[in-house]
């Protein structure tokens, strides 16, 4: 068997704060192959902290502790900052929240995209500028020429979004991590955004991890499912398996949405308790594969 | 089962008002104490306040007295920091230049604000033409270069102590009245502000009722980090003749007098210069620790 | 002609592209807060020149002049006209480049500005090039490395600076660097051998001497402005470093930069191509302001160093209480206050691809 995309062991992250040690994240495990994984917690739950830990980018204070992180059986946790930099893009993107905020606003679009690939693939100017044009196209944006020259603030949400796929995936990574990135959009354009994403990542053969709150989407989009609570992984199932879920806080998760098959009276509270913090894991192999 | 006093007032779920006020209060200094520079600030400040009350009995002589004879003298165990071109003992002098510089600063730093926060709130609040009105001219005194202005109106009204913080006062309200009338548009639209005017609580009560409480706190701040400022302006104007007239001894007049013989007797401008220096530190470094708790945004950067 | 919404790519950051109606009326706009400003400048100088207590009649025609005499010379002067025809006539004056005669120069002070304000500038100049060119790397670093120890110096001289009495300072470095070290020349512009020696073109020695090819002329015009240069250029440092500073810490902490790390951009270009360039347009004004602070802040500089600038012709005059200089000199003050804000106002519509 070979080694999975993305292997991680007992992951934690901490922040010291004035009235003690935050634990953002606490033993996380999971494997990643070439499939779409969803993160699905409330915020807060450290599913985000989870993706920034993977790519290195927990800045100071913040502390990453791992068993281990391998890509592709070659250990990454701690890695120097100019070898991770070699990562980061190449092999491991992420696309976040808000394009609004996540857009450099003084660069045109065009020069962001040709940004990562000329210093990914080493390509000219000339090549690069055909890469971030294709790649708009690739992203179903039609004019690509002017959205090339254009700055972020000229373009509406979900077109900015989809220019950050389109950078995000231009070095050809093996691996996409999507933190949220239809929460930020107008609903209308939410699932063409995400049509869009899975399409290229489905077509590249690239594992996603597919952070999210919205465990409809997730089910949706993705072929397993991670619930996280309180920085940890409380459940692990395959997206079609949703309804068996056996934790109370998935089912409370399930419970809480509006069902269009069954008449509910009034949506049920999330209930939390303070057991589900440190009590088993309910899927004990990691990854399920 | 018994509590410390620090679990009381640190704790998440205060039992009454009261408590919450003082647990806030208590949170505030903690941080203000995690600032070690803001202490010190704070604790040169307390003995400068402390020098200016008790100048009389601490200073070891006149600070009038001249001593043609023994003029010029250098540092020595009969004159700690060397006396001045008429024989006066300089750190005497020092001594009880600080209740002039406490005078000016706090003059201005009662006066100035309260300017500001009259006009401010009164534009922020009316708005209409009478805010376009205030704005405009607080809008002009903002362009105008603040020592300049404060020079042309000591030259107007003659120089002496009492028109420099005038002059002071004059060029330093527009700043605060922008920063009141931000704070009142952001208040006015809140919620209990329609509440309080729906129980009948007519535009002045409003006013001084909740809009100036809560433009204060971030006066204060803004008040502490201009302190030093303040000095360094009150010290100018004082250099240049325009401030306390001879023959008291105000710090920036200090520095003018020695200015004559700085190549050959240097203690006698050094010395004053040293005082100003120290004191606005303190001021700027208080200001560090008093935003830092009072302002927790601008805190962050 | 309001030009589109903008919100789906217009493509250009033009001043003339179709957003031209709008930047039109924004600087229409400007253009009369500027004038507004401006005659409140006037009104306020004005205000000022009638409060004073020095009766300028008298300053004109000597204490010994008959009665007769002093009415003739006030109704010259306008005083027996109400006060808003005085006002009028101030203004009409005044923006004809007239401010009156000085009366410890004898010269009008339109004359007398125009000798005295280059060296104002020449100076304010030296000293935010200085500014800039240590404080924005310095600033940059600083929050880059935010905690390490270039940021604690940083923060150190700006503590300093902040809380530094100009003149004295000044006054130490005379001490320090001319009196014990030798290493500058003394106060003044220029030695007494080099005095006039250089025709005057723009007013500027430092420029005047390298267009005359005088290379003595320039050396020693440099040895004598490189220390108040300095002086002021360190208050310049103190402001722009820390202002650099804050506005890179609140773009490092934006999502853009991110973004540009999860690209695997290296971090000096994550710093000065991703972040420094969002705050060039802020940094702009800064520089502006600081600019007019030097200026400003040139009055005590120059009485310490007897500098012949602006400062210490308004100083000196109101000592002397020559009112028409020291308004001459404050309006010329104010005027660049307001031109420089103005001029960066209108940098930041064209420099940032976001305004309009």
């Amino acid at each position: 068997m070979t080694a999975p995309l993305l292997s991680v062991r007992d992951l934690r992250v901490n922040f010291p704060t004035r009235s003690g040690v935050f634990e953002a994240v606490r033993g996380i495990t999971f494997d990643l192959g070439r499939e779409r994984l969803g993160v699905v917690g409330e915020s807060g739950s450290g599913k985000s902290m989870t993706g920034r830990a993977i790519l290195g980018l927990v800045r100071p204070p913040g502390k990453v502790t791992a068993e281990r992180i391998d890509l592709q059986g070659q250990p990454i946790l701690n890695l120097p900052e100019d070898q991770m930099r070699a990562i980061r893009g190449q092999r491991i993107s992420m696309v976040m929240q808000d394009p609004k905020f996540s857009l450099n606003p003084v660069m045109t679009v065009g020069a962001q995209i040709m940004e990562a690939y000329r210093l990914h693939a080493r390509a000219t100017r000339a090549e690069a500028r055909q890469k971030a044009l294709d790649m708009l196209a690739a992203v179903q944006i039609r004019d690509p020429q002017r959205v090339f020259d254009s700055y972020p603030h000229e373009v509406s949400g979900g077109m900015g979004q989809r220019i950050m796929i389109a950078m995000m995936l231009a070095p050809d990574p093996d691996i996409l991590i999507a933190d949220e990135p239809t929460s930020a959009l107008d609903v209308s354009v939410r699932t063409e955004v995400l049509r869009i994403m899975d399409r290229l990542v489905q077509d590249r053969g690239m594992g996603l991890i597919f952070i999210s709150h919205d465990l409809n989407l997730v089910a949706q989009f993705c072929d397993r499912v991670l619930i996280m609570y309180a920085g940890r992984v409380v459940e692990t199932l395959a997206a079609s398996d949703l309804h068996n879920a056996r934790h109370p806080y998935t089912q409370g998760l399930l419970n809480s949405l509006p069902r269009l098959d069954t008449a509910v009276d009034r949506l049920p509270v999330l209930k939390r308790e303070a057991s589900w913090r440190d009590a088993e894991i309910l899927t004990p192999q990691p990854g399920g594969l | 089962m018994t509590i410390t006093t620090r679990e009381w007032l640190l704790s998440d779920a205060p039992q009454t008002r009261r408590q919450a006020r003082l647990g806030a209060l208590y949170q505030g200094w903690l941080t203000f104490r995690a600032n070690k520079l803001a202490l010190v600030g704070l604790v040169i400040l307390i003995l400068l306040v402390l020098i200016a009350i008790f100048a009389p009995w601490i200073s070891p002589k006149s600070p009038f007295a001249q001593n043609l004879g023994g003029r010029l003298q250098p540092p020595s165990a009969e004159h700690w920091l060397g006396t001045d071109a008429l024989g006066r003992d300089i750190l005497s002098r020092l001594i009880h230049g600080s209740r002039i510089t406490l005078f000016i600063v706090g003059t201005v730093a009662l006066v100035a604000p309260v300017i500001g926060l009259f006009i401010g709130t009164l534009s922020g609040f009316l708005g209409g033409w009478v805010d376009q009105v205030l704005m405009r001219i607080t809008d002009i005194f903002l362009a105008f270069p603040k020592l300049i202005l404060a020079l042309a109106f000591v030259a107007a009204l003659g120089p002496g102590i009492g028109n420099a913080v005038l002059a002071l006062a004059l060029t330093s309200w527009p700043a605060y009245a922008r920063l009141a009338r931000a704070e009142t548009l952001s208040i006015r639209k809140a919620d209990y502000i329609a509440a309080a005017r729906l129980q009948g609580a007519g535009p002045m009560r409003l006013l001084v009722g909740h809009v100036w409480p809560l433009c204060v706190s971030s006066l204060i701040v803004r008040v502490a980090l201009d302190m030093a400022g303040i000095i360094l302006s009150a010290a100018g104007l004082g250099f240049l003749g325009l401030g306390a007239q001879p023959p008291m001894p105000e710090w920036g007049a200090m520095i003018s007098d020695g200015r004559a013989f700085i190549m050959d007797f240097w203690w006698v401008a050094a010395m004053p210069g040293l005082a100003i220096f120290v004191v606005s530190l303190a001021f700027n470094l208080l200001g560090d620790g008093l935003r830092d708790v009072l302002d927790p945004k601008g805190a962050k950067e | 002609m309001s030009g589109g919404n903008g919100t789906t790519g217009t493509g250009g950051r033009a001043l003339f592209g179709p957003r031209f109606g709008r930047n039109l009326r924004a600087i229409g706009g400007v253009l009369l807060s500027l004038g507004l400003t401006l005659l409140g400048l006037l009104l306020i100088t004005f205000i000022i020149g009638r409060i004073m207590p020095i009766d300028p009649v008298l300053k004109v025609v000597g204490d010994r002049a008959t009665q007769a005499q002093y009415d003739a010379a006030y109704q010259a002067m306008g005083l027996d006209r109400p006060l808003w025809e005085q006002f009028l006539r101030y203004i009409t004056d005044v923006v004809q480049g007239n401010f009156g005669r000085s009366i410890s120069t004898g010269h009008p002070v339109a004359e007398d500005l125009k000798r005295v304000f280059p060296a104002t500038v020449e100076l304010a100049t030296l000293g935010t090039l200085i500014g800039v060119l240590v404080g924005v790397p310095l600033g940059v670093i600083a929050a880059a490395r935010r905690g390490g120890w270039i940021d604690q110096i940083a923060r150190v001289v700006a503590l300093v600076g902040y809380s530094v009495p100009i003149f004295w300072l000044g006054l130490m470095g005379l001490l320090l660097f001319y009196g014990i070290l030798g290493w500058v020349g003394g106060p003044g512009r220029q030695g007494i051998i080099y005095d006039g020696m250089v025709p005057t073109v723009t007013g500027m020695i430092l420029i005047d001497s390298l267009l005359a090819g005088d290379w003595g002329a320039f050396r020693d015009a440099f040895s004598h402005i490189i220390l108040p240069a300095s002086l002021l250029g360190y208050f310049s440092l103190a402001y722009i470093s820390r202002m650099t500073r804050s506005f890179m810490l609140e773009q490092l902490s934006a999502e853009y930069i991110i973004t540009a790390r999860v690209k695997g951009m290296t971090e000096r270009r994550v710093i000065w191509r991703h972040a420094f360039r969002n705050i060039m347009v802020p940094l702009i004004t800064v520089i502006a302001l600081s600019f007019a602070s030097l200026l400003e802040g040139s009055v005590l500089t120059e009485i310490v160093f007897s500098w012949p600038g602006l400062g210490q012709y308004i100083t000196k005059a109101l000592l002397a209480g020559d009112m028409n200089a020291v308004l001459g000199g404050t309006v010329v003050i104010g005027t660049c206050f307001i031109l420089l804000n103005l001029l960066s106002d209108i940098l930041y519509r064209v420099l940032d691809p976001r305004s309009g």
